[in-house]
Order: C-alpha cells, then sequence, then structure tokens
C-alpha cells in the first residue's frame, strides 16, 4: 500500500517538477544575501509544492516544516585551524547556493549555524551529534576532510540524512569505482567531488601518455587526502607501465624541502607528482631548482595548488596543475542559471577576497543538488510541508543536470561528481586566471 | 636501571653505525644521493640551523636570566617575520626592492627586529614580571598561553593565509663558489649574516656594560641588585636583545623560505627550544652550536642514518631523528652537549 | 586622595579603548555583531566590544579599602571620573574608525573593511556616527562609575544578576535543551528568539538572580559547613551522603542532557580520565610532561588496530574487552620506554624530551613506514564500539559513552585518591617538595616517579582505548602536540594536585570552550577558541595560579606561606621579591 502510494507521490511530484520548470524568478531585494544570479533570471524557484491530500512518511521518518518556518539544511566544513582554507569557501558556496535557489515551496531555506568538522574524526563526529540532534535538519554539505566524514558519517546515515560532500576525494567513502563499496561508505552519503582515483588516473594518464614520461616520483604530507592521491596516481602510473622511483613524504609544517627532494632525486625521476597543499607545495616549488639533479624536472601539482597564492609564485611557473576543470568562466548551473563568473563576483562582493580553494564550485553545485531534490520530493499537506528521508535519499541517486563543475549524476555509492579532471599549465605568474584556463589535457574516466 | 640506560647507549650506536653502513653501500651502488645532493643537505642543513641558533638564543638568555623557558618565543620571531613582510610588499610596490635590494632588505631587517623587540619586550612587561616571585612552572604555562594569544592574535590581525616575501634578486638565488663549494647565494647570505649577529651578541655580552649586567643578573639577582644594577632593566634588556635576534632570524626565514603564516613560529619555535637544550641551556655559544648541529641532525640525518634501513618516505621521519638526537645526547650527556652557564649553581 | 583623578581615569579609559580597538581588529566584533544575546537590541558582538568600559569607569576611582583608614567617601567624583575614563575609551575608538574609514588598510589588517565602520556607526557614516561612538562608551562608563554610589551589597547583586541574564542567553543552547528535555520546551520557545533570550525574559532573570543571590550565598555556606563538619566523624558521613548524591546526579544527569549535551560532556570525561592521568605526573610527582598525547595515542591505536575488521595488518576483529588488557599493556610498555630514559633529566630537560617523544610516536603512527601495521595516513577505520551485555556502546549513542567515561573517570579518581593517600603518593610529595631529602629518606626516587610515569600513561592510555571505541576511526591528526598542551591546561586551570579540581578545570575548558578538536558549548568562538585559551591562561596565571579549585598544600605552597626547594617546580624564577620578603619576615 505504502509503496504504491510512495511511487505515486513521486510520479506527481516529478510531473509537477517538469510542469513547475521555468516558472518564477527570484527577485533580489536590496536587504537579500548576496546572490550569484542577479543578473540571470532563469531560476527556478517558488514553485509550490504539490498538495496532497495525505502523507505517510517512508521507512526513514520525514521532516516535517509548518507554514511560516524554515526549511534546515547545515554546512559541515573545516573553518578553524589550518585547514581552514579549504573548508570555508565551502561553507561560502552553500550560502551563495541557497541565496540563489531561492525558497522552496514558499519557504525559506535556513543555513543555522556553520558547523566545522576540525578535519579530525572527533570533530566531524561532535559536529554531527549537534546537528542529528535536531530532526529538522534535512541534509548536510560536507564535510571537508575525509577523516571528518568517516566518523560523521554513522550518525548522519543512521538518523535517515544525507550528506553531501564538495571536496571528501577517499575512495573508501563511496567505491573503488569497480562496484566494490568503500570500507566507510553509508547510504545517504553523495559527494560532488571526484573520486581521488579519478584524479591519480588522470595526472598517471597525462604524465605517461601526453608527456611520454616513464620516471615518476610523488611527494605527499600525510594527509589523508593528499596520500591517497599520492597513492592512487603511484598505482595508475604503474598500471599504464610507468616506473615510480619514490613515494617520499614531507610533513606538514615543514619548510626545507632539500631533504626529501635529494631524496628523491637519485631515482632521476622526469616528473614529481605533488598533490600537497600551501605553504608546503610553494616550498617545494621554490627549492627544487637549487638540488642538483631535478632542475629540469616536471613538477605537477594537483588541486590544492590551484590557488592564488601559490600560481602567483614566479617559481610556480611551467608548473602543470590538475584538478576540476576550473574552466567554469563558460559553465551555468543550470538549476541557477549562475555562472563561474557571477558566483566569482557575488564571492568577492561578499567576502572581499577571492576563494582560497576551487572547490567552493563542487559545494555550490552539491547545495544545489540537495536542494533541487528537496524541491523534488516535497508535498504540502494542509499547509505543512513534508520531505520524506527516504525518497530524498532515491532523488538524489536519480540526481542529473549540469553544474558549474560540469554534469552532476549519481552511481550508486553516491559519486555524484564531474569525474573530468583538467590539467593546466601555469605559464605567468603575473596571469594566474590565464594559468587556470590553459587547459593542455582532459581526461574523463 | 642503568644497565636499561647502557643497553640503550650501546644499541644506539650499534643502529647508527648500521644505518650510516647500509647508506654508504647504497652510496656506492650508485642509488643514493650524489657527492653534490649530499653537499646540498649539509649546506641546507647548516643555513636552517642557523636560524634555529638565533632564535635558539633568545630562549638561552631568558632561561639563564629568569630561569623558565619562554614558549612563545617563537611567535616573537613569527611576529618580526610577518610584519616584515609588509613591508617588503610595500618596497616591492614602489620597486625599491628591484632597484635597491640591498636598501630594501635592510628596511625589513630593521622593521623586523624593531617588531620583535617590541613584543619581547611587551610581554615580559605584561606577563611575566608580575610572575617573577612565582614557581617556575606558573611562567612556563604563561608563556604558553601568550603563545597561542599571540598566534591567535595575528592571524585575526592579518588573516590566516600564507604571505610570500617578494622574490630575492637573481644574484641570490644563483650559486656561488666559495672555497671550491658551489653554495646557494641566499643560505650563503643567511649563514654569513648568522654568524655576524651571533660574533656580534657575544661581544655584546661580554664587553658592553649591560652586558656585563645581564650576566651579573643571571648569576645573582641579588648580589646583582645590591651593586648598584638596575635588575628591571637588565631583565627588559635581556627580553630585547632576545628579541632582536628572533627579527633577524625572521628577515633571514624570508630570504630563506618566503612564506610567513600565523603558525610559522610554533615548529620552529620549537626547534629552537631544543636546540638550546642540545647546546646546553643558558650558554649561549651552544645555543648557536646546538641549532646548527640540530639542523644538520634533520638535514642529513633522515638520508644518512634511516635511509640506510631502507625505510621509505624518510622524510617524514626527519622531527623524529632531530627528537631522538636530543634524548641520546641528553642520556649521553645530561646537561647538554656544551654544558649550562651563565648562571651554574643555580641549578644544583 | 577622594578628588577625582585624571590621570588614572585617561589610564583606564586608553585601556578600555585598546580593548575596544583589539576587539574590531581581530575580528571579534564583527564575527558575533548578528548573534543576538538579548532580543531585539544586544548582540555578542557588542557586549565583546563594550564589556570592558563599565570596569574602566568603575577602576577608574576604585581604591582599596585599607583597615584603620577611613572608607574614601563617595559622590559626583566617582561618576565623573568613570565618564572621563568612558569618554576618553570613546575618543580613542572614535579616532581609530577616522582612521579605518580614510585610509584603506584592508590589505594588511584583513578585518578592518567598510562593513566594520558600518556598523560601529550603525550605518550614520563618518561624521554623524563618530556622536554614538564616543557617547556609548562615555555613559558606560559613567554607569561603571555609578556603581560606587551604591552599597556593595546591591552592587554584587547587580553584577550577579547582569552576569546570569548574559550567561543564559550564551549559552540557549542548554537552557533550551534541558527544558525540552523536561517536557518544558514551550517555555524554551517562549522566552527564546532567534537563539537570543527575549528582553523582558532577561530582566525577569535578572530580577530573580538578585532577588535569589542572598538566599544563594547563604545555601553555598551551609553546603560547605556540612561538607567541612569540624567532627571528623560527622564529616566522614557527611562526605560519603555527598559522594552518594554526586553519584545520583551523575545517573540523572545524561537523562536530563539529551545526546547532544552528552556527547560535550562525553568529551569532558575523556578529557578529565587524561587530566586526572596528567594530575599524577605533573600534581603528584611534579614532572612537567609534555608528551602525553604520546599514551593516548598509543592507547587508541591499539584498541584500533585489533578490532577494526579493515586492521591494515592483522585480521583479529577481537572485542574491546579482549583488545583493553593489550593497550594498556601498551602503554605501560610506552610509560617504560619514555620514562626511563627522561626520569633522572631535571624539570626543563624533562619537559622537552616528553614534547619530543609525544611528536615522535604521533609521526611514527603517520609515517609511510609504519603505514602497513597502524594505516599511516589513512588511519584505522571502522572501529567498532564496546560491547556490553546486548548493547554496544559507540560515538552514536552518546548517552552510552557518557554513562562508560563517567564509570572510568569514577575508577580513576578513586584510584588517584587512592594513590594520594598511600605510601606511594607521599613519596611522590616528598621527591616533589626535596628530591635529594627524599633520597636521604630512603625512597627510591626513580622507581618512584617511574610508578608515576605509569600510572599516567596507563589513564591514558585506556582514554585512548574510550576515544577509539566512541570515535570509530582514528587519524594520526587526532594526537597533534596541542592535546598535551591542552591537557595541561585542564589540570592547570582547575588546580593541579587536586581531583575536584581537575574535574571542573574540565568540564569549564573542554565543555565551554572544547578541547584541541573538540567542539565545547560555545562552538561558536571555534575560530576563536585558542586566543581566548591563551587569554585564559595568563589571565588565571596573573590572578589566580593556583587553580579554580586547588589543593590546600599547593594553594600554601604558591602563597609562599611553605619555603619549597623543590628543584624546578616550585622554585622561585626570579628571586628579588622573594629575597625581599624573606629578609622581611
Amino acid at each position: 500500500m505504502i509503496g504504491v502510494r510512495r511511487i505515486g507521490l513521486v510520479s506527481l511530484c516529478l510531473f509537477l517538477v517538469t510542469v513547475g520548470c521555468g516558472q518564477g524568478q527570484s527577485q533580489p531585494g536590496s536587504d537579500d544575501p548576496p546572490s550569484a544570479t542577479s543578473a540571470v533570471d532563469s531560476v527556478e524557484t517558488d514553485r509550490a509544492a504539490p498538495e496532497v491530500s495525505e502523507f505517510l512518511p517512508g521507512p526513514l521518518g520525514a521532516v516535517e516544516v509548518a507554514p511560516g518556518q524554515e526549511i534546515q539544511i547545515r554546512s559541515l566544513n573545516t573553518i578553524t585551524g589550518v585547514t581552514a582554507f579549504a573548508g570555508i569557501p565551502n561553507q561560502r558556496g552553500v550560502e551563495l547556493a541557497i541565496a540563489d535557489y531561492g525558497p522552496i515551496a514558499g519557504r525559506s531555506v535556513s543555513l543555522g549555524t556553520p558547523f566545522d568538522d576540525l578535519c579530525s574524526p572527533e570533530g566531524g563526529q561532535s559536529a554531527a551529534q549537534t546537528i542529528v540532534a535536531d530532526p529538522t535538519v534535512v541534509g548536510v554539505i560536507g564535510t571537508t576532510c575525509s577523516s571528518s566524514a568517516a566518523a560523521a558519517m554513522p550518525l548522519i546515515s543512521g538518523a535517515g540524512m544525507v550528506m553531501i560532500s564538495p571536496s571528501n576525494a577517499s575512495p573508501w567513502l563511496t567505491s573503488d569505482l569497480a562496484g566494490n563499496a568503500g570500507s566507510a561508505y553509508l547510504p545517504g552519503y553523495f559527494r560532488t567531488c571526484y573520486n581521488g582515483l579519478v584524479q591519480g588516473r588522470a595526472v598517471a594518464a597525462f604524465v605517461r601518455d601526453h608527456l611520454g614520461f616513464d620516471r615518476a616520483a610523488t611527494i605527499h604530507d600525510g594527509d589523508a587526502f593528499t596520500q591517497g592521491l599520492a597513492r592512487s596516481f603511484a598505482d595508475a602510473f604503474e598500471g599504464l607501465g610507468g616506473v615510480v622511483t619514490a613515494v617520499a613524504a614531507v610533513n606538514k609544517g615543514d619548510t626545507d624541502m632539500i631533504g626529501v627532494l635529494t631524496g628523491v632525486e637519485p631515482g632521476s625521476p622526469q616528473a614529481v607528482f605533488l598533490p600537497i597543499f600551501m605553504p608546503e607545495g610553494g616550498f617545494v616549488a621554490q627549492q627544487i631548482g637549487g638540488v642538483s639533479g631535478l632542475e629540469r624536472v616536471t613538477l605537477v601539482g594537483a588541486a590544492p595548488l590551484l590557488v592564488d597564492n601559490f600560481m602567483e609564485l614566479p617559481e610556480s611557473e611551467g608548473v602543470f596543475l590538475s584538478g576540476p576543470d576550473l574552466r567554469y568562466g563558460s559553465n551555468r548551473n543550470s538549476i541557477t542559471g549562475a555562472s563561474a563568473d557571477d558566483f566569482l563576483a557575488a564571492y568577492e562582493a561578499a567576502y572581499g577576497e577571492a576563494p582560497s580553494t576551487g572547490f567552493w564550485a563542487h559545494a555550490y553545485d552539491a547545495a544545489i543538488m540537495l536542494l533541487r531534490a528537496i524541491d523534488r520530493v516535497a508535498v504540502e499537506v494542509d499547509g505543512t510541508l513534508y520531505i520524506d528521508r527516504q525518497t530524498l535519499r532515491e532523488e538524489l541517486h536519480r540526481t542529473s543536470f549540469d553544474g558549474i563543475t560540469g554534469s552532476i549524476t549519481c552511481d550508486e555509492y553516491g559519486d555524484c561528481g564531474a569525474q573530468r579532471i583538467a590539467v593546466v599549465q601555469h605559464t605567468d605568474s603575473r596571469d594566474v586566471e590565464a594559468g587556470k584556463n590553459n587547459v593542455v589535457f582532459e581526461y574523463a574516466p | 636501571m642503568d644497565t636499561f640506560l647502557w643497553i640503550v647507549r650501546v644499541g644506539a650506536i650499534i643502529l647508527l653505525i648500521w644505518g650510516v653502513a647500509g647508506t654508504v653501500v647504497q652510496g656506492l651502488s650508485g642509488q643514493g644521493p650524489t657527492g653534490e645532493a649530499w653537499r646540498d643537505l649539509v649546506v641546507a642543513g647548516i643555513a636552517q640551523g642557523a636560524m634555529y641558533g638565533l632564535i635558539a638564543l633568545g630562549y638561552s638568555m631568558v632561561y639563564g636570566v629568569l630561569g623558565f623557558i619562554n614558549f612563545a618565543h617563537g611567535e616573537v620571531f613569527m611576529s618580526g617575520g610577518m610584519v616584515g613582510f609588509f613591508v617588503a610588499n610595500y618596497l616591492w610596490e614602489v620597486r625599491l626592492w628591484e632597484t635597491n635590494f640591498v636598501l630594501a632588505i635592510l628596511l625589513v631587517l630593521l622593521s623586523s627586529i624593531l617588531t620583535s623587540t617590541l613584543v619581547a619586550v611587551i610581554v615580559e612587561r605584561i606577563a611575566y614580571r608580575p610572575l617573577r616571585a612565582s614557581p617556575r612552572l606558573i611562567p612556563l604555562i604563561t608563556s604558553i598561553g601568550i603563545s597561542f594569544f599571540l598566534q591567535y592574535t595575528f592571524a585575526g590581525l592579518f588573516g590566516v593565509a600564507v604571505k610570500n616575501y617578494p622574490p630575492p634578486p637573481d644574484s641570490l638565488r644563483s650559486r656561488v663558489s666559495l672555497l671550491g663549494l658551489e653554495i646557494e647565494g641566499s643560505k650563503l647570505l643567511v649563514i654569513v649574516v648568522a654568524v655576524a649577529t651571533m660574533v656580534g651578541l657575544y661581544l655584546f655580552v661580554e664587553k658592553t656594560r649591560t652586558g656585563r649586567s645581564i650576566r651579573a643578573v643571571a648569576e645573582d639577582k641579588e648580589i646583582a641588585a645590591l651593586m648598584g644594577i638596575d635588575v628591571n632593566r637588565t631583565i627588559v634588556a635581556t627580553f630585547a636583545v632576545g628579541g632582536a635576534m628572533a627579527g633577524v632570524a625572521g628577515t633571514l626565514w624570508a630570504l630563506l623560505f618566503r612564506g610567513v603564516s600565523f603558525i610559522t613560529g610554533f615548529l620552529p619555535g620549537i626547534k629552537a627550544f631544543t636546540a638550546a637544550v642540545l647546546g646546553g641551556i643558558g650558554n649561549l655559544p651552544g645555543a648557536m652550536a646546538g641549532g646548527v648541529l640540530l639542523g644538520l641532525f634533520e638535514g642529513v640525518g633522515p638520508q644518512l642514518v634511516l635511509a640506510g634501513f631502507g625505510i621509505p618516505g624518510v622524510s617524514q621521519l626527519k622531527d623524529v631523528v632531530a627528537f631522538t638526537a636530543l634524548v641520546l645526547v641528553l642520556i649521553f650527556k645530561p646537561t647538554g652537549l656544551f654544558g649550562e652557564r651563565l648562571s651554574a649553581e643555580d641549578r644544583a | 586622595m577622594t578628588g577625582f583623578d585624571l590621570r588614572r581615569s585617561l589610564r583606564w579609559g586608553s585601556i578600555a579603548g585598546a580593548v575596544m580597538v583589539f576587539t574590531c581588529a581581530v575580528g571579534l566584533f564583527e564575527a558575533f555583531e548578528d548573534r543576538l544575546l538579548v532580543y531585539p537590541f544586544l548582540s555578542l558582538g557588542h557586549v565583546l566590544l563594550l564589556w570592558f568600559l563599565p570596569l574602566a569607569g568603575y577602576q577608574a576611582t576604585n581604591e582599596p579599602v585599607l583597615e584603620g583608614m577611613e572608607a574614601p567617601s563617595k559622590g559626583l567624583h566617582n561618576v565623573v571620573a568613570g565618564l572621563v575614563a568612558g569618554l576618553a575609551g570613546g575618543i580613542v575608538m572614535g579616532v581609530f574608525t577616522v582612521v579605518v574609514d580614510a585610509l584603506d588598510v584592508r590589505d594588511v589588517f584583513v578585518r578592518l573593511s567598510v562593513r566594520l565602520v558600518d556598523l560601529l556607526t550603525h550605518g550614520w557614516g563618518v561624521p554623524g556616527g563618530l556622536v554614538l561612538i564616543v557617547a556609548v562608551p562615555a555613559l558606560l562608563g559613567m554607569a561603571g562609575g555609578m556603581l560606587h554610589l551604591v552599597s556593595a551589597s546591591a552592587r554584587r547583586r547587580l553584577i550577579l544578576a547582569l552576569e546570569w541574564a548574559l550567561v543564559v542567553a550564551l549559552l540557549e543552547q542548554v537552557f533550551s535543551q534541558v527544558l525540552r528535555q523536561i517536557r518544558l520546551g514551550a517555555v524554551g520557545d517562549i522566552i527564546f528568539t532567534r537563539r537570543a533570550l527575549e528582553w523582558w525574559a532577561a530582566l525577569a532573570v535578572a530580577a530573580l538572580v538578585a532577588l535569589l543571590s542572598e538566599r544563594a550565598r547563604g545555601g553555598v555556606g551551609r553546603i560547605r559547613g556540612y561538607l567541612f563538619a569540624a567532627d571528623a566523624a560527622r564529616r566522614t558521613r557527611n562526605s560519603i551522603w555527598s559522594a552518594l548524591a554526586v553519584l545520583a546526579f551523575l545517573i540523572v544527569l545524561p537523562q536530563l542532557l539529551g545526546s547532544l549535551l552528552s556527547e560535550l560532556l562525553a568529551n569532558v570525561g575523556l578529557f578529565l580520565l587524561m587530566g586526572l592521568g596528567l594530575n599524577i605526573v605533573v600534581g603528584l610527582a611534579g614532572m612537567l610532561d609534555l608528551g602525553y598525547v604520546a599514551f593516548f595515542a598509543v592507547g587508541a591505536y591499539t584498541v584500533g588496530v585489533l578490532t577494526s575488521p579493515i586492521s591494515p595488518r592483522f585480521d583479529l576483529e577481537w572485542s574491546w574487552w579482549a583488545a583493553l588488557p593489550v593497550a594498556i599493556l601498551m602503554s605501560v610498555v610506552a610509560g617504560v620506554l619514555v620514562g626511563t630514559p627522561v626520569i633522572r633529566m631535571r624539570g626543563d630537560y624533562l619537559a622537552i624530551v616528553t614534547l619530543g617523544f609525544g611528536e615522535i610516536v604521533r609521526i611514527l603512527f603517520l609515517s609511510d613506514w609504519l603505514a602497513p601495521t597502524f594505516g599511516g595516513a589513512q588511519g584505522v577505520r571502522n572501529v567498532p564500539g564496546i560491547p556490553v551485555g546486548v548493547a554496544e556502546i559507540r560515538g552514536s549513542q552518546p548517552v552510552g559513552v557518557l554513562y562508560f567515561a563517567f564509570g572510568l573517570v569514577l575508577v580513576a579518581a578513586w584510584v588517584s585518591w587512592a594513590l594520594q593517600e598511600s605510601r606511594l603518593g607521599r613519596a611522590w610529595t616528598a621527591i616533589r617538595e626535596d628530591e635529594t631529602v627524599a633520597a636521604a629518606m630512603g625512597i627510591n626516587v626513580v622507581r618512584a616517579k617511574l610508578n608515576a610515569f605509569i600510572v599516567g600513561a596507563i589513564l591514558a592510555g585506556l582514554g585512548g582505548a574510550l576515544f577509539a571505541a566512541k570515535v570509530g576511526s582514528i587519524f594520526p591528526s587526532s594526537f597533534e602536540l596541542l592535546v598535551s598542551i591542552i591537557v595541561l591546561v585542564v589540570v592547570i586551570v582547575g588546580g593541579m594536585g587536586n581531583i575536584p579540581g581537575v574535574a571542573v578545570g574540565a568540564v569549564l575548558l573542554i565543555g565551554v570552550l572544547g578541547g584541541p578538536t573538540q567542539p565545547g558549548l560555545l562552538a561558536e568562538f571555534a575560530e576563536f577558541k585558542l586566543l581566548i585559551y591563551g587569554a585564559l591562561l595568563v589571565f588565571m596565571m596573573l590572578r589566580k595560579p593556583e587553580g579554580l579549585l586547588p589543593s590546600v598544600r599547593r594553594s600554601r605552597e604558591l602563597r609562599g606561606e611553605e619555603l619549597s626547594q623543590d628543584a624546578w617546580l616550585d622554585r622561585p624564577s626570579g628571586d628579588v621579591e622573594v629575597d625581599a620578603r624573606l629578609a622581611g619576615g
């Protein structure tokens, strides 16, 4: 009985969504929060939720939103400590996305107090505890760090909520892309970030096939993210017939990189893959010229170095950087119509600086993905809005739209990101934007 | 108990020899780093160590005079580097950095020294002076508090992003030939400035009136006071001189690594503290030597000892090498390599 | 003496101005400007900006009343001094605003933006808003000065009432949660609007506190009298009753708190466990251990690799209870390995060497070298919970974790207490007081110190084992040096050498402010947590170095009533004042 009714409900929703497409516009008023779409007029909002006479919650329960109340979603990102630079743009991306999307079924969406995952498992767990204590929360955009997600997901999943991460790359959170669930995969987890395996394979393909090198080394910094990328690169590179001469490591906070580079040198690699963050990545680029035998080696960085304060270093010229395709300028989020340029302009206006990592776009798309799914599954009974948790998960798995980062579609383990990697060559430290757009290699699995 | 320590001593020596031998064997079979690579490692280690040494001087002086560890000294160093960055950035914008680098770097050095000195003196006045009569643990804990407070004040004031100094001119980045050794210009400059500063400090402490007061106060405050020395002023002078050394280190840091952020001071601070203990706390030449040795241990140790065991990712373990070296030195020689100085009978 | 001292007023005024400028420049004001405390007019940002002004206004004429001297007369001069101090602070702030507005300094000082000027002037712009910026501080300073005009008890009540109104508003989360838990959630909904206390509710809270404060003082006095009764037999009986009362309270508490606050309190329990261990090492035996986190990590990793189904090397999948003895054993081994070489070192050397060991342990767990066993950067994940009968204690049910943590803490507290009173405990005290004399008295100093190290290591290892089961995944980033430092701060702020003191320290610091990677009640302060930690630590050391709840012996030592000769812990670091005092006394 319930199943039939739910299918009926879902199809009704889908019907109404199709009808509702293109209706209504957001009217940015003077008091509105910054919005990336003020110049765009194709925003799909203010659709009324389907009115049904009765609502029966699914096995995971449902969120009720009384008239006049707000729909609650949460941000769970690293906003303090040394990794804050990675999490703050995520949170702001979510804020801007909510402003752009506008109200759902006449109810505005609230982000509440931003939560901090502290880039640690215990931080993720404590924050998740706070989040699940509030039964009105529908879903979470986060975490920034994979270690936090590992400890937060049992709570989030157990409470029937969903979590969409803009920057977790660890394969064990979803799957190995060969149909095997990761050890920490739990239903309700999604991400718009690419799976780290893809990034590793992309760089391996670039170094092996595009550059034609057969000897490469990697340097990571002991972070789950960077170590995972280094590992998957090494595996993929060897799979392509290359030789990994060294898997070296530095520590966060290290400044003198001569030691690690000297250890890399004896294998005489042609390229060094460097998935590490600033400032350590900057130190490597600055000091590698002074290490005999490595003067001519090709450096390939990853997304953490696709940031202005690395690309402004004169020594970063000539470095290849792999990451999400940052030529977002031409991409538009098909739901809000916001383009990357709109977003960046709104970001600068609101926060007085450019985003410190490229994952803002993933955060923006993640938030839109959640809002769009809520919009599609919400039903109204006697003025109360119901969001069924099970239906929401199913709807998220069916996600399909074009985001700023590319096409967003989910596999059965929640990998939804556009698994498209671009490698750019950075040539002029005085023109960072040109570097971000100078794509020399593209990879899609 | 003593047997245990002997086992540790003998075991350490055996492991050391084994590791070095392994590396030598690797080197002979052509797998290890080349001769030039070893030279680079040694030079980089000495340059980094010279900076540890300069910071360690501040720890050692304060310890000698007040007998407590000023944990916040790393932040004094960071403050100089941070303010120096803004001066350097301004000079870069007005193009003085390119047209007259010597003048520019002197201005940066001056601002860095002034800031560090000022921070050190203010901290002494507000936080440490009221605690002179307390047990030693109290000012130590206070200094941990000051350390956090300064870090996050700087984070709040100037933002958390890493700030990159403008690049030094090409002449500093190319290699200079010295006694048949090719050394990178900036590293040579760092080593030369550090040695010059050290000599200057030594002369200051040994020859000037203030220096004599510092030594007298370190020896015995009460008698120094009876001899007509203004103890308060002398202690301020100690903090100021230690701060100035940290300021010099801040500018040298900028020449060598160019990136500063609010946590830049923390790890070098701890390393410098280690260096001060390594060289014999309170002993000024010892602090400098301890710094250079620690830099060498960190720079060369992982490659020389650990790589011989076939351990992967040895650079990750360089702090393990540094701290193990500290433990071993203290096991073999409990008062540090060069013994304690300044106020020996304090430590009975 | 009774007149008003202009220089004093100006000094306090400029300090108040500096506090305001600092609050703006580090971003505290702007960050909390939209967090309302009292609906609809008072925000947390404004409280942080302005709190110092009444204090400065009061201090501008605050003279200590000396015994046998005539109390200074109260009158207009108090008010004028307060006004002048407030005005001075306001002028500092006004100049600051003008400077920020005129010069674009945001490239250097990231928080000094146009928005800040807007907020400070309430959107009136620079010439107009300046009136506000000068007038409000002046009035607040005057209000501070006026406090002199009322009687001491009225003043105390007024301040207490204000404090409580702000505390209730600030801890809205706790109050509304507890109200919900006792089925009075509706009351919470009425008195709180958008996380802020309604203005009339704030007044009501203030009035209630003002009325009840005298009675509460009497109550505290009675409890104190009850606990510290003169008659020894009665004291024992009373303390048994009060222990039972505390126990009953602990049993009921998690039910009152709900899962969210239980989570915070479970973190408190974890740090309390470690605090009790470190208290033995630092507080009783007098060894400054800055690498305490090493044992915590050893306990957590041992449990992790033995119980996790995806443990990198082992395929054991033991239960937590089976892994626990191994974890404790490994902690003991680590304690002996670290302790033996360092124990003969003097305090300062011991501090840096233990710090080094803490870092060594963390880096080894992180390293690629040992990654085949400990997972390296990818950590040990999927650690199961603690099976208790049919149930399982794990992080997703914080109430269960809280009960378990309470249990462990009670055991640890009992062990600490028993050790403190034992022969070994007296040996520790003797060593701390004077190592040479202790050795001469026949105490085996090295063995006693090593025992302290081992007991401390066991408690930390226990904490690590609980942590592993609670969090379910172990990453090296959880074992930073900061953990050691924060545990030390808990012990010292609470009151070194005193078990209830450590408990108070853990609740206040970990529960309210938050741990190194644990949020506290005031999670919104996260960005400024360590700034506040730092300031608090300095303030405590300057004002109350013996801690909030000091042990009687230590506070006597610190007040100099007892001559102590311990090599490092109690040795005065600068002798001039002490010597002068000794010469005089």
